[in-house]
């Protein structure tokens, strides 16, 4: 019989302490998964096959469940994701304002598509339904913050200071 | 009872929401917050808060809007099981972003209307279950957690009454699916977001498979006021069947799209032409979403309508979740379409066969007349894929998804036809599957290994 796969990644002595807040929080340690899921994103920088083995360790789960989880959500950072992802709001009400001209923009800007990493590792565009920010439409969120009310110029400008 | 003119209306939910820190637990205080849950508290029994609520006749307002009393009278009484509060902060209807202004601009009215609403119950550990991408809501709301329960507010001793509860953020990771109350559960509880077989219901068995009540954001944000300002206010606040104050939220082609705090019933060119400054461009109306994408839309003619549950189920239409989508004249109905169905396609969770296949095939005919591939035949088969789509799933996405379709294959005919009829005689390819039969139906890698195979015998 083999040992169990190791798991190389370890969480901070700061997120084992709010892991066992959490658990305090729930009734049972599945509940505690997506919580658990954000800890791995925000403490490795995204959730790679050693963040599932970790979360499924910490949380007595199976790692096939972890994975399944993981996979049904489309917000969380993932493996090969760039410095900073561009989430680009397509839905109706963002449509109606000109949020495809803000998608070709970066397509062009970056060359790439949506979906795809630059080679620099710097930037992932990602094309997102409802971000629920609708009044300030056309929306870009860019890693956690909301960029609203973009038109060309201002786009530009936030890529540029993206760029540093 | 007086009824209370739209001109005399003044704003509850959002009243305070322009003014700087009005997210803090000092300026909530300062403006009379936690004043009724601590007389609520103090001097009702749970009972008699339910019936309250019943008789203020407040509706659910995240987009079914069932009546908040019922739902909680659902709860049995002699249970040994804990039971618990949900609030629903999942969002994620298109054109909504309501729940959005009171979380990151006044939390505190969600955390009293909650702790009224848990105390009525009998809760004592309450969920906020929030889309994952409001990260300055989460942050908002934390925050205002934390506040509470520095000031005793939230805790062992709620306000020196003896009553506890305990409340926690939990953070979604975007799924539309979610903000359904039993998908919303369902991650709640560590798992995909997929919808439960109701019954039994939540308010019976749901997380945990404990008695469960999910409550929208919005609804409980009307408890506070409610006790606050007494139900002779509220019900004097829009039609008798549904009153109170409303959150609108104007979208799309208008001069000042946002969130407009309205009466109940306002007449829905009144919101769109006076509080969000008219049609933008000065362009003319073409039609209107009133309740959030998965509403049926409204043609121009049919938009002097009151917004409210009665007046809009009467134009076979509907409140919904308050998001406003208005669309002028130089809209192209087939692209708007397109654009709904694509994302119902994208986020059905896959469990019920006509909704996982339904949104997918709407979708993909919607598509190819919008390119110019459209067949004689393909709005009638998309009237008809709808009908059957609707009623036939574990939860109302196959129907959100059957709504706007039905709606603007029917209404806005012509466009759809004009397209077909334009597309430039194509071939007419299907897209999907290829010949029936393949030759190469082995990679040349496992062609090369099977001639191996064969080779050596």
């Amino acid at each position: 019989m083999s040992d169990a796969p190791a798991v190389k990644k370890k969480f901070s002595n700061k997120g084992l302490e709010f892991i066992e807040w959490l658990l305090g929080r729930y009734p049972n340690k599945q509940a505690a998964l997506l919580p658990v899921l954000r800890l791995a994103e925000e403490e490795f920088g995204n959730i790679d096959n050693d963040s599932v083995m970790l979360a499924a360790e910490t949380l007595e789960l199976s790692p096939g469940y972890v994975w399944g989880v993981l996979t049904f959500y489309t917000h969380y950072r993932r493996e090969g994701d760039g410095k900073y992802l561009l989430q680009v709001c397509s839905t109706l009400p963002c449509a109606l304002r000109g949020c495809r001209d803000i998608q070709h923009r970066l397509e062009e800007k970056l060359g790439i598509e949506a979906g795809e990493t630059t080679e620099d590792g710097l930037f992932t565009l990602k094309k997102v339904e409802c971000l629920g920010s609708c009044d300030t439409a056309p929306v870009v969120q860019v890693n956690e913050k909301y960029h609203e009310n973009l038109d060309i110029e201002e786009l530009d400008r936030l890529l540029e200071t993206l760029r540093g | 009872m007086a009824e209370i003119k739209p001109e005399k209306f003044e704003k509850v939910l959002t009243k305070y929401v322009d003014q700087e820190g009005s997210a803090s637990l000092d300026f909530y205080r300062g403006h009379g917050g936690y004043e009724a849950a601590e007389r609520v508290l103090k001097e009702l029994k749970p009972d008699e808060v339910i019936e309250t609520v019943k008789e203020s006749s407040l509706r659910g307002r995240g987009g079914a809007g069932f009546p908040c009393g019922l739902k909680w009278s659902f709860v049995p009484k002699d249970t040994d099981k804990p039971k618990y509060l949900v609030v629903n902060a999942d969002e994620s209807e298109p054109g909504t972003f309501k729940d959005r202004v009171i979380m990151e601009r006044d939390p505190h009215q969600l955390i009293e209307g909650s702790l009224i609403s848990a105390y009525a119950l009998d809760s004592h550990i309450c969920y906020i279950y929030i889309r994952g991408e409001y990260y300055d809501g989460f942050l908002a709301m934390q925050k205002a957690i934390d506040e509470a329960y520095e000031a005793g507010i939230l805790g062992e001793n709620v306000l020196g009454t003896g009553f506890r509860l305990d409340m926690t953020m939990h953070r979604g990771a975007g799924a539309y699916i979610c903000g359904e109350e039993t998908g919303l559960l369902s991650s709640l509880e560590g798992k995909r977001g997929l919808p439960k077989i109701k019954p039994p219901f939540p308010a019976v068995e749901g997380l945990f498979r404990c008695p469960t009540v999910v409550n929208n954001v919005e609804t409980l944000s009307c408890v506070t006021h409610i006790f606050d300002r007494g139900v002779d206010w509220f019900k004097s606040i829009g039609p008798p069947e549904g009153p109170g104050p409303k959150l609108l939220c104007v979208s799309g082609h208008v001069e000042r799209p946002g969130t407009y705090e309205v009466p109940m019933g306002i007449n829905l060119l009144d919101l769109v032409n006076n509080h969000a400054g008219g049609i933008w461009k000065g362009n003319k109306l073409k039609g209107i979403i009133p309740g959030g994408s998965s509403a049926k839309i409204l043609t121009a003619e049919e938009c002097d309508v009151g917004m409210d549950y009665e007046s809009l189920a009467a134009k076979d239409t509907m409140l919904g979740s308050g998001g406003v989508i208005v669309m002028d004249d130089t809209t192209d109905m087939v692209d708007a379409l397109y654009n709904i169905l694509r994302f119902y396609a994208h986020e059905s969770c896959g469990q019920c066969t006509p909704c996982r296949e339904g949104t997918g095939w709407l979708q993909k005919i919607c598509g190819r007349i919008l390119h110019g591939d459209g067949r004689p035949e393909d709005p009638d088969m998309m009237l008809d894929l709808s009908k059957k789509m609707c009623g036939r799933t574990i939860c109302v996405l196959a129907d959100a998804a059957a709504f706007p379709c039905e709606s603007i294959v029917s209404k806005f005919r012509a466009e759809f036809d004009e397209k077909i009829e334009a597309g430039d005689g194509h071939e007419r390819t299907v897209h999907l599957g290829g010949p029936l039969v393949q030759p190469g139906a082995l990679s040349a890698h496992n062609q090369e290994r099977l001639d191996e195979l064969q080779g050596g015998h």
